[in-house]
């Protein structure tokens, strides 16, 4: 939903970053505003995942010009977990398998630290397991995959599940979906992306990252952003997926290259 | 070096039932003052540590105690009874034991001190011969019933001081015990520990042994076990805060058939190093064992595991699996694992695996990204690591908040 006057969560200007030395954003420009969908998309290499992992903080991407304001603070000036604790999500193209740690334990430690910086209580292990228990029918998933080690063992779409279940008990302002329709039947991707619709508000965000138009399908982004070589290369709405989608990549470069030689 | 003649000096005179073991004990000493890291047992022991045993005051039988316990640990079990292992006194002082429990008569005693060593054959050994010196009251108890209430016996080591235990324990045919073994110590302190186990045919024992240092004590543990035919035997380990701690559970099955069971976990943390090494012997066929070994060390400490199994010609038919799991906790840690598997029977099944690895850079990641601290982090991972070993603990360890105070001490 776009609403010019609605408030600023992201921005994100003339952001260079590099890993292992190796130049992969040379200057992305980004403007997120409440209650916004903005979809990331792009071929293999083009820096989605880079920017998602910058902006959630990942300690190997190293940023080297640029700025992050979210909601008006420096999001680079902060450790991972503190961005987190104020709202940024980042549901995981590959979730990590953590085996020994309890998923619900993991669930209630990070809730709480989210909870926290909110200003609510702390939720202890059986207030925890009723909140938990409700949650779950956002991805309608099995109540088993908490007892389990946090993704251990866990099928593509379980992990997928197990992604969108931390965001529907974190409540984050800004959420970034990495690649959430990978590995996902029809089924599991409707589901994951009822919950994720479900889960958006109007004073909050989404940016999906995604390689096809069939999640786009089930969530209409307001925005479509198309990457390429670590820079966006062409904003438009909804359409301009699907005329990607018919057209591929090539056309937005061809198009691109001839904006340029006029 | 005559630090250990001086300090033989100060041991009283041999007396009691202990006498032969204790000059035995004191003539090895003078011989063998202390192992080298020559010797592959001792290869990687900090002997400075071990030295530091002869500068504390050993604890002796007293007809007049000194220093009585202060008693400020958790309460008595509810179901089961305690047993303080305090070398000053009598351990049965005051103590009314349940029905299918007794002291071993002077007979029993004579004809079963030191065979569980002999049988495991280490009678020899240094932490033995330090034993054998030092002790000069031990706790020996026939076990004949089966529905009998959990055992726990605490040893404590206050500062200053050098405590030497022994124990002997001899379960008849089909007799059944749950065991607790607490053992603490203070700074300056030291533990020499020496249990002997006899299980008859088709007896059962839990063990639990929990040896919680405060960062600077040393401790010696050497618990040695002898299975008849289908007896049971299950060892959970919990080892931490030691400035040199040392475990070694020896195990022989004499007749075959029987099972072992050992879990063992040790958490090294600032300098600390932190040693087990077990044996475990199969004198005739069929026999079992189940060996989990994890290490965690943080700071710049150093955890050793040596697992030896040995299977002769006789144990036909053994199904032996031992794994030996680490965590490297910090760039400045150290670890080292050796299974040591002599395999001579030719129809069996004997399984080992050893790994060693660091937190990793991913599961970190996702974790903070959940707004998680890194402290945090190590911790869920340490808790989830830590707790398949304590879940085989004796239900009455829960009273002692033992995963709390690994996870406060990693902290």
């Amino acid at each position: 939903m776009i609403r010019t006057d609605s408030e600023l969560i992201l921005e994100i200007t003339d952001l260079h970053a590099c890993v292992e030395n190796q130049p992969i954003l040379k200057g992305v420009n980004l403007t997120v505003r409440a209650g916004e969908i903005h979809a990331v998309m792009g071929r293999n290499g083009s820096g989605k995942s880079t920017l998602s992992k910058v902006i959630a903080g990942h300690p190997a991407y190293n940023v080297t010009a640029g700025k992050i304001q979210f909601q008006g603070q420096d999001l680079l000036a902060m450790e991972p977990e503190e961005r987190a604790r104020c709202g940024v999500f980042l549901g995981f193209q590959y979730p990590v398998e953590i085996p020994g740690v309890s998923n619900l334990e993991f669930l209630r430690v990070a809730t709480n630290s989210r909870r926290e910086k909110l200003g609510q209580a702390e939720l202890d292990t059986f207030e925890f397991e009723d909140l938990v228990r409700e949650r779950l029918n956002v991805v309608q998933m099995d109540p088993a995959f908490l007892e389990r080690s946090v993704n251990e063992g866990f099928s593509g779409g379980e992990k997928k599940r197990n992604e969108i279940l931390q965001m529907a008990l974190l409540q984050p302002v800004f959420s970034i979906l990495d690649e959430t329709d990978s590995g996902l039947d029809i089924d599991a991707l409707r589901i994951v992306a009822a919950g994720v619709s479900q889960l958006a508000t109007p004073t909050s965000a989404t940016l999906l990252i995604t390689h096809y138009q069939r999640l786009l399908n089930e969530i209409t982004p307001d925005f479509v952003h198309v990457m390429d070589s670590g820079k966006i290369l062409r904003t438009g709405g909804k359409d301009l997926a699907l005329e990607l989608e018919r057209a591929g990549y090539d056309w937005i470069n061809s198009t691109n290259k001839d904006q340029e030689d006029n | 070096m005559a630090v250990s003649r001086q300090w033989l000096e100060t041991l009283p005179a041999p007396h009691g039932v202990l006498q032969k073991l204790q000059q035995r004990g004191r003539n090895a000493l003078t011989k063998n003052e202390l192992p080298t890291n020559s010797l592959e047992a001792w290869r990687l022991t900090d002997l400075k540590r071990l030295e530091k045993l002869f500068s504390l005051t050993v604890v002796t039988k007293s007809e007049i105690p000194l220093k009585p316990f202060s008693n400020s640990w958790v309460k008595s079990p509810k179901n089961g009874f305690r047993i303080v292992m305090d070398p000053q006194r009598d351990p049965l002082e005051g103590i009314i034991l349940p029905d299918g429990i007794r002291p071993l008569t002077p007979l029993e005693l004579e004809q079963n001190l030191g065979q569980v060593l002999k049988s495991c054959l280490c009678s020899n050994d240094w932490p033995i011969a330090i034993n054998n010196a030092s002790a000069t009251n031990l706790l020996a108890l026939k076990v004949e019933g089966q529905d009998l209430p959990p055992l726990e016996l605490i040893t404590e080591a206050t500062q200053g001081t050098f405590v030497p235990s022994r124990i002997i324990l001899i379960l008849e045919e089909k007799a059944k015990l749950e065991l607790l073994q607490i053992t603490l110590g203070k700074q300056d302190s030291a533990h020499s520990h020496l249990l002997e186990v006899h299980l008859g045919k088709e007896a059962e024992l839990n063990h639990g042994w929990v040896a919680l240092g405060s960062g600077e004590g040393n401790l010696l543990a050497n618990l040695t076990i002898e299975q008849e035919e289908k007896s049971n035997y299950s060892l959970t380990s919990v080892q931490h805060g030691w400035s040199l701690g040392r475990l070694e559970p020896r195990v022989v099955q004499v007749g075959g058939e029987a099972t072992t069971t050992l879990k063992g976990l040790q958490i090294s943390t600032g300098s600390q190093q932190l040693a087990t090494h077990s044996a475990v012997r199969f004198d005739g066929p069929e026999g079992v064992l189940d060996q989990l070994h994890k290490t965690a060390a943080s700071g710049h400490s150093h955890c050793i595991f040596n697992g030896e199994i040995d299977v002769p010609k006789i144990a036909q038919r053994t199904n032996a699996a031992q794994l030996s799991r680490n965590l490297l906790m910090s760039t400045r840690a150290r670890i080292d694992t050796k299974p040591e598997l002599e395999i001579v029977a030719d129809d069996v099944r004997c399984t080992h695996g050893a790994t060693v690895s660091q937190l990793q850079e991913d599961e970190l990641f996702y974790m903070r990204s959940r707004g998680i601290n890194s402290k945090a982090a190590a911790t869920l991972l340490l808790k989830g690591y830590c707790q398949e070993i304590l879940d085989n603990l004796p239900v009455e360890a829960n009273r002692w908040g033992i995963l709390n105070q690994l996870l406060e001490s990693v902290k």
